[in-house]
């Protein structure tokens, strides 16, 4: 059952429009929560009338930020804290001043949502506009307009990792030095449902119930509840019902939550909320934006003696729950890739601007700093004359140095880097394909072929380690088997699917382990009021922590039965064994007891061991000890039109060691969507601000999300090095195709581009971009 | 206040609307059928793709008034009983679905193309799904859920 394709068991409902999403609950009495958002990127809020809006028919309450202050709600807390970072209140509806264009000034609960909207428009907020800053590059200079009274300078946090004096004796030193700026672009993560939430108030039992859009309904209860609303987790109840989809943007605890669970309270209703499409490009917390300055530096033999980067990370106005560990631990810890690089220095100057705030967006921090390293790389061979393959090759941590201490925190515990580039290499033709891109730069066509062997730390975390640098939280999951006396089970997990397909893979592991059949196993999860906790799904962690948890309760419940099987069968306990369902007496054909036998004599209780209680069921929770360590090699190929400067991406090869994998069918759909994203923000995605920090990007219309016809047929392979920190040897796959296709994508442009004499151009490449870079190398203007 | 009558999934179905009702929350809100989603206020993501009178139309461009008299299919009407049309079980087969939120759309933009062109290539089944936006997939295995489909539906 384990590695195999098996069909997901949550489809049913999904194809037959029978799944049930947060905006598809309604509740009696419910009324429906609109926003005034603010239209300026930082302005002084001087008064909020809102006279108007209360005497229109259905319009039930109107409340400000002020007023949430003033009843108790406390300012959204960071998750995740350096020393001296500059961490400024953030506060659900702005308090006194709003900081980026959509913050959220007052709300509006009306009958119905189209009332409420209308209401919404009639509230008259009078700010006085301030001056804005958009980029943070911008914000760090000197006179920039202060986002914050507390952060001088704009500056949130400075952070480091590494050998600074030994990167700079090696940079020194070197036979060559690699030098490039590199923007990595602020992107929108854009699930297809948008964020949403119903909070309902029961005063008879001094209840609170919210149904959100979220990837850890155990995190927000806590958040939520302990620390800015003053709720006790035992009365509170969070359900992530079926999500939409989530790629980082559903983690955060968001204003319109806390705004909708305090305001049901007030008005003694239902509290519902749905975001526009518009309000998600202008609330959900983007991702990315990095500018960085980085050196690699070469010995003669083309082997790497040092690294330094330098970046800097727009954080938007706000911290949310992860951001400060994103351009840090996520980001730093992973700058040496797969490559054997003696000394590396990692500096980061975190700013605050008027933007929406920047969190985890799928990778988080891994696809910017694979981007770095690869980007750069390629960058190198050019300038070495070395084929990039080649390059990389030489550069490998050798298959026997594992486990492998990187100059930047992580220790690698296992990984054979050659294979899966000797695999991508054969699977694209590459000798073939070169000799081609020759023949065709001959005749006026430009192809181009991309690299990119990546590293992901994931399987976020162990505890220990993210507790002392900084993380508020440990980061294990937890997963309970109850065994009903029939025999049937059902699962509790902390962890959440929101499209991974949880409901199938857990089954699978229960599954093969108890020898029942995948439809005898019910996977439950999204709701606090049924799962002891859970840190949710991100940072590819579901199956490595997740899974692991749930595998340490089956061998629990396995040895439990172990013991009254053996109780009933007059054995020793360790004369019995387990197979297929069966507990059985090693070398006594017939002496044996199926699983559901057991099940039921666990229940009724009546000839168990004298010392056992009662039952059969076990919670578990998995505490990694190291993050598991993907890696892989794709190879992306393109060719650009020089009249155009349109881009088609012709072929894409992925090469990837994910460990053991419980569902190959599904682990090839996160790989397909994965790479589906970090092509586009190679290719098209790109969050775009004004100077007036007027989002230009605010919707589908002008943000360019991926579209069928933009892609090919991934082509994918793996090679299978188990992990050796969790049972089930698996390492994560979510976020994989995401950190390597942005890198593979744009290299091969850049390699397209090569004959122009261009050497790099920041992301997006765009049409445009790249026909103006033609013009400019052929002389024009 | 305006009263329209529109078929859904076969049945009449009479309502008292605002005008400014849009077909997507008709069929949301006052007729509780929520596998139609809303995905965009920009008509580009296609969630709330429906059949109106035989013909792929995105629900959250459509007045309900202007679907007056007219016959709606919604996902809750491809399936016969239990038996699952032939896209839903090929999207089940063929993975064509993570999170199941543009599903529904996808699968009614797919049927549309299907009556129009049954055995389309893999060109004109991206090219027929432009308008409808995936986040989860990268669209690969929704591609080969059309195409398995379209096999299937030969064989009937």
């Amino acid at each position: 059952m384990i590695g195999a394709s098996v069909k997901r068991k949550e489809d049913g409902r999904f194809l037959t429009g029978r799944g049930k999403y947060t905006d598809d609950i309604t509740l009696p009495g419910q009324l429906h929560a609109a926003f005034v958002r603010s239209p300026y990127a930082h302005a002084k809020i001087r008064a909020v009338d809102a006279s108007a809006a209360r005497a229109m028919p259905g319009v039930r309450a109107v409340f400000t930020g002020a007023d949430l202050k003033a009843g108790g709600v406390n300012p959204i807390p960071v998750g995740w804290l350096h020393a001296g970072i500059n961490v400024a209140e953030h506060h659900a509806m702005a308090v006194d001043a709003a900081r980026y264009v959509g913050e959220a000034v007052a709300v509006v609960l009306a009958d119905s949502a189209a009332t409420a909207r209308d209401a919404a428009e009639a509230v008259a907020v009078d700010y006085e506009e301030l001056a804005a800053v958009v980029s943070a590059v911008d914000a760090l200079r000197a006179g920039a307009p202060q986002v914050h009274g507390n952060a001088a300078g704009n500056v949130a946090f400075t952070w480091q990792l590494g050998d600074a004096a030994g990167t700079d004796a090696a940079i020194k030193g070197a036979k060559t030095v690699v030098r490039q700026h590199l923007g990595n672009q602020r992107l929108i993560p854009n699930a297809i449902e948008p964020r949403a939430c119903l909070a309902s108030f029961d005063a008879a039992n001094d209840e609170l119930t919210l149904y959100v859009t979220s990837q850890n309904p155990h995190v927000h209860r806590l958040i939520m509840g302990a620390f800015v609303l003053g709720i006790p987790e035992q009365r509170f109840r969070v359900v992530a019902p079926d999500v939409g989809g989530g790629f980082g943007s559903k983690i955060f605890i968001y204003p319109e939550e806390v705004v909708a669970c305090w305001a049901s309270k007030q008005v003694g209703a239902p509290v519902k909320w749905t975001a526009t499409r518009s309000e998600a490009f202008l609330s959900d917390s983007h991702g990315r934006d990095h500018e960085t300055e980085v050196e690699m530096a070469f010995d003669a033999a083309g082997k790497i003696v040092g690294l330094r980067v330098h970046t800097v990370a727009n954080m938007g106005a706000h911290f949310t729950l992860f951001a400060p560990a994103v351009p840090t631990y996520l980001y730093g810890t992973l700058l040496s890739g797969q490559y054997d690089i003696p000394v590396i220095h990692v500096s980061v100057t975190a700013a605050y601007t008027n933007t929406v705030p920047v969190d985890a967006y799928r990778g988080a921090g891994r696809p910017e700093a694979t981007y770095v390293l690869e980007r750069t790389l390629d960058i190198a061979a050019g300038t070495l004359g070395v084929d990039p393959a080649e390059l990389r090759r030489r550069n490998f941590i050798a298959p026997t140095k594992f486990p492998y201490q990187t100059a930047v925190a992580l220790q690698y515990d296992s990984g054979n880097y050659a294979p899966a580039l000797d695999k991508a290499l054969g699977m694209v033709g590459y000798a073939q394909l070169r000799a081609e891109q020759a023949a065709a730069r001959a005749k006026g066509r430009y192809i181009g072929i991309g690299l990119s062997s990546y590293i992901e730390a994931c399987g976020l975390a162990p505890s220990h380690v993210v507790g002392s640098l900084g993380a508020q939280a440990g980061l294990y999951e937890s997963g309970a088997v109850r065994v009903h006396p029939t025999g049937k089970v059902t699962v509790l997990t902390g962890s959440h699917s929101h499209g991974q397909g949880h409901e199938t893979t857990f089954a699978q592991i229960v599954a093969h382990e108890l020898g029942c059949a995948l439809d005898d196993v019910e996977v439950v999860h999204g709701d606090t009021a049924k799962i002891p906790f859970g840190m949710g799904s991100y940072g590819s962690r579901s199956g490595a922590v997740g899974g692991s948890a749930l595998f340490m309760s089956i061998q629990k419940v396995k040895e439990k039965g172990r013991r009254i099987a053996a109780h009933q069968l007059e054995a020793a306990v360790e004369d019995v064994d387990f197979k297929d369902g069966t507990y059985f007496v090693k070398g006594a054909p017939g002496k044996q007891k199926g699983f559901g036998e057991i099940a039921l004599a666990a229940y009724l209780a009546h000839n168990i061991p004298g010392d056992m209680e009662p039952g059969l069921d076990s919670t578990s929770f998995f505490n990694p000890s190291n993050f598991v360590y993907p890696f892989g090699t794709h190879i992306a190929v393109v060719e650009v039109d020089p009249a155009t400067g349109h881009v088609a991406l012709t072929k894409y090869v992925a090469v990837d060691d994910f460990g053991n994998v419980i569902n190959p069918m599904i682990v090839d759909g996160q790989l397909h969507g994965g790479i589906a994203q970090g092509v586009a923000q190679a290719l098209w995605e790109g969050g775009v601000y004004d100077g007036n920090g007027q989002l230009l990007t605010g919707s589908m219309m002008t943000y360019a999300l991926p579209k069928a016809h933009f892609l090919p047929m991934v082509e994918s392979d793996r090679t299978v090095t188990p992990s050796p920190i969790n049972p089930l040897g698996v390492k994560g796959a979510g976020e994989a195709g995401t950190i390597a296709s942005t890198a593979a994508t744009a290299n091969a442009v850049l390699d397209a581009l090569a004959p122009f004499g261009i050497t790099h151009l920041d992301m997006p490449l765009t049409p445009a971009k790249i026909w103006a870079a033609i013009q400019t190398a052929r002389g024009g203007h | 206040m305006t009263q329209i009558t529109i078929t859904v999934n076969g049945k009449a179905e009479t309502r008292d609307v605002e005008p400014r009702t849009l077909l997507v929350h008709f069929l949301r809100e006052e007729l509780r059928l929520t596998g139609t989603h809303v995905g965009c206020d920009t008509s580009q993501c296609g969630a709330c793709t429906v059949h109106l009178d035989g013909r792929a139309v995105k629900s959250c461009t459509v007045l309900a008034v202007q679907a007056d008299g007219g016959a709606v299919t919604t996902i809750e009407g491809m399936a016969r009983g239990e038996v699952m049309h032939p896209l839903q079980a090929a999207f089940k087969e063929e993975h064509g679905l993570q999170c199941g939120f543009c599903t529904p759309g996808m699968i009614m933009s797919a049927a549309d193309l299907l009556a129009r062109t049954p055995q389309p290539t893999e060109a004109e089944i991206r090219g027929a799904l432009e308008g409808n936006l995936c986040r989860c997939t990268g669209y690969q295995n929704i591609v080969r859920a059309v195409q398995t489909a379209a096999r299937t539906m030969a064989k009937a």
